[in-house]
């Protein structure tokens, strides 16, 4: 079997039915492997970054790995941004690159690039492939380390010569390597004494994230179950959103620089909490030194290096999620009995925050408000079959706050790196996975030209995403921050030149709406929802309307900016000229 | 934690460390692969941490194995980082923090020794002083002629600084160190 062929089979026997790439001469064997057959699909994109990112949406919405092929040089350096995006979100992400011959490496050979060493840093491992009788093996490791402990992105990178060359297939094995052995399985007395401590909380909170959803769907069951035993309130990350119900009556709302007032307040006056799959990310605890002071922090994670990196944990808990939480669930059933008369206190506390109703902005009848055109899409979708996947900025925090998720899986957002230009790709590799669903990227009008092109991936493939852009004409948290650190000196936050959305979905081949008018919006995204082919959708909103509540840089959890508040002179002072000095 | 925090303009944080650094040696044991000290090293520049010595050599040819010693410093926060960041490399078997493990043993600290070769050169009393000094330190001449000596010495890297401090005005020409070796005291393997 010669070495593309080898790739070509192990995709296979890897259960990969759907390929993300764009072909170039270092890896044409491989290309030519992928014509003769019918078993794995090749999506063929525009640029190397939209197919690791739409492989990055494929992986997200099924929880299986995503994967892209590319060949060398640029192909493999455009492929850096998608590789650091999974890498911070913990996305299993294969990718394939084509290598110069081996005999050519390091002469600066036509597109060569050190692959393997500018992805080292990007990547949880990656392989170059010498020899033609390692290919197999390798692959099939690569699919192992991506998708098993703290999934993450992997590349094998393959020269030209051992993709012609001739050796021996072998069939995917158990047994991986003895260094790469991730702890799955919680230590039982940690359980114990986290259940003990849970037990006797008076002000408990559940603070979860996008481990929750890595672990599988049997990991949101379990938490749902945990969460309706012990009545604690809970909240997420934006990697989170959809772990638990919004629905839920102990649903707080996401928590963080954009999430609500009750679930910062919560967090903030706790006096115990536990950490699900998340790692204390500076979005989510504002100032350190006035992170939730009170609270004795339980912390499950399967990646020791999580604990204790940034916020002292009590009670360390390394492992699977949802093994952990079977053994919480099983030890809480056993051992504890929920006093939620004890609770009533914390709940009505949590009632008073959520008075304030921190997500409230103003309704304008001439213009559409931001906030609005998110609430209105949630509305008439949200008993479809739908996906959601987003860009980068205001837009993507009003689609976190109104649009709601019932189920894991069904939000696709880059949230560790912030990669504008993430969601039309990825809605993209959500539609390949789930050909009959809702994919809708709700987008910024800034980000969304970061990847436009991958419209035409789309056409081509038939794939009906449906673009929504909050069109602000500005990059508008940049100008937000402009706003709030920089004297409202709006430094080229403005797109003075802004392609006209519509023609621009017709000269795709696929359809263009524009909306202006609040009490035309629901007539159009209705139009949108029954188009059955790629869609932009040019929703003209407030061009200065800002994303609130906010905790301001420097600025603890029960510090935060809300909307009532929000005047323009509390945004010029809300952070104080010695945070300014120090930027 | 207990570094103290400065508010800053972008919700990034400035953090004074009020934790007291600490020099530790890790000792690392690594399947010996192409790039395998790259990954390591790497991980210390791209995280921000020091190097302050660098050991690597194939320990077990048949297994594959290579032990990489670092000697590094940081806060015990640092250092305990450094070590799980480490462990997540996938080629990394095993990661040992010397120094703690040499507290929990009840010593100061484990035992470490580096080579160095030392090239002198002169002629006449300064040549005389440079070998008797030598003798003293217990170096050896591994390479002579009438107008220069190259000694090789092992010891602490203290012992070897100093013995380098009193070859400089002797006719001190170039100096070529190791890097520091390490293990722990008593029966047990890392």
């Amino acid at each position: 079997m010669t070495g593309a062929e080898m790739v070509v089979q192990a995709l296979k026997d890897n259960g990969v039915k759907h390929v993300f790439g764009y072909p170039g001469g270092a890896v044409l064997p491989i290309y030519d492997e992928i014509f003769q057959q019918d078993e794995v699909e090749h999506i063929l994109v525009r640029h190397e970054q939209g197919a690791g990112h739409a492989a990055e949406g494929y992986a997200r919405s099924t929880g299986k790995a995503g994967v892209m092929l590319v060949t060398s040089g640029p192909g493999a350096t455009n492929a850096v941004t998608p590789l650091q995006d999974a890498l911070m979100d913990s996305i299993p992400l294969v990718c394939l690159t084509g290598q110069v011959p081996t005999s050519l490496i390091g002469s600066d050979a036509f597109q060569e690039c050190d692959t393997i060493g500018i992805t080292r840093p990007c990547t949880k491992h990656n392989w170059l492939v010498k020899d033609v009788n390692d290919l197999a093996a390798i692959i099939h490791e690569a699919f192992h380390v991506a998708t098993t402990g703290r999934p993450g992105p992997v590349v094998v990178d393959i020269p030209k010569d051992v993709q012609f060359a001739k050796g021996i297939y072998v069939p995917p094995q158990t047994a991986p390597r003895t260094s790469y052995q991730p702890k799955v399985q919680g230590d039982l007395e940690k359980i114990k004494a986290a259940v003990e401590l849970m037990a006797n909380a008076k002000r408990p909170i559940l603070y979860t994230g996008g481990g929750v959803i890595n672990s599988g769907p049997e990991a949101s069951h379990l938490l749902r179950e945990l969460v309706d035993l012990t009545g604690f309130p809970i909240t997420s990350t934006l990697m989170g959103l959809g772990a638990y119900p919004a629905s839920g009556k102990n649903w707080m709302g996401m928590l963080g620089m954009h999430g609500t007032y009750e679930a910062n307040m919560a967090m903030h006056d706790c006096d115990v909490m536990v950490c699900i799959g998340a790692r204390f990310d500076d979005r989510i605890t504002g100032r350190l030194t006035a992170f939730s002071p009170n609270s004795k922090k339980i912390h499950i994670d399967i990646d020791p290096s999580s604990i204790n990196k940034n916020v002292h944990t009590d009670v360390p808990i390394i492992g699977d999620v949802g093994r952990v939480l079977e053994d919480l669930v099983r030890l809480w059933r056993a051992t504890a009995r929920a006093d939620k008369k004890a609770l009533h206190p914390w709940w009505e506390q949590i009632a008073k925050w959520r008075a304030r109703d921190s997500l409230a902005y103003k309704m304008n009848h001439d213009v559409i408000m931001p906030q609005y055109a998110v609430q209105r899409l949630y509305a008439l979708t949200k008993d479809m079959d739908t996906y959601i996947t987003t860009e980068v900025g205001q837009h993507q925090m009003w689609a976190a706050q109104h649009y709601h998720f019932e189920k894991p899986n069904r939000w696709m957002t880059s949230g560790g790196l912030g990669t504008m230009g993430y969601g039309l790709p990825a809605a993209l590799g959500v539609q390949i996975a789930h050909p009959d669903a809702l994919v809708i990227d709700i987008a910024g009008d800034a980000s969304v030209q970061m990847t436009m092109q991958e419209m035409s991936a789309a056409v081509q493939h038939e794939a009906p995403i449906k673009i929504f852009i909050l069109n602000n004409q500005y990059m508008g948290m940049v100008r937000q921050w402009q706003q709030l650190l920089h004297g409202n000196r709006l430094s080229h936050s403005y797109t003075e030149a802004m392609p006209d959305f519509v023609k621009l979905a017709e000269a795709y081949g696929g359809h263009g709406i524009r909306c202006e008018k609040p009490d035309e919006l629901d007539d159009a995204i209705k139009e949108m929802i029954s188009v059955k082919k790629p869609v932009i959708f040019d929703c003209r909103v407030a061009t200065l309307a800002n994303c609130f509540p906010m905790i301001p840089s420097g600025k603890a959890h029960n510090e935060m900016l809300l909307p009532d508040e929000a005047t323009d002179e509390a945004v010029a002072n809300a952070i104080d000229a010695k945070g300014r000095e120090l930027v | 934690m207990n570094a103290h925090l400065q508010p800053t303009g972008s919700a990034y944080f400035i953090a004074k460390e009020t934790e007291r650094p600490e020099i530790h040696t890790l000792s690392v044991l690594v399947d010996n692969e192409p790039g395998v000290l790259a990954r390591v090293i790497g991980l210390f520049s791209g995280r921000g941490y020091n190097i302050e010595s660098l050991t690597v050599s194939e320990t077990e040819h048949e297994k594959h194995l290579s032990r990489i010693t670092i000697v590094t410093r940081g806060t015990p926060h640092v250092l305990e980082q450094i070590k799980h960041q480490l462990e997540r490399i996938v080629p990394v078997h095993r990661v040992v923090d010397l120094t703690v493990r040499s507290h929990e043993l009840g010593q100061e600290r484990p035992l470490e020794r580096e080579l160095a070769l030392v090239k002198v050169a002169g002629t006449g009393e300064g040549r005389v002083e440079a070998l008797r000094l030598a003798d003293a330190f217990r170096a050896s001449v591994i390479d002579a002629n009438t107008e220069h000596f190259i000694f090789e010495i092992t010891g602490k890297g203290s012992k070897i600084d100093q013995f380098i401090a009193i070859m400089k005005p002797l006719g001190l020409v170039e100096i070529c160190r190791t890097g520091v070796a390490a293990m722990n005291r008593g029966p047990q393997g890392m």
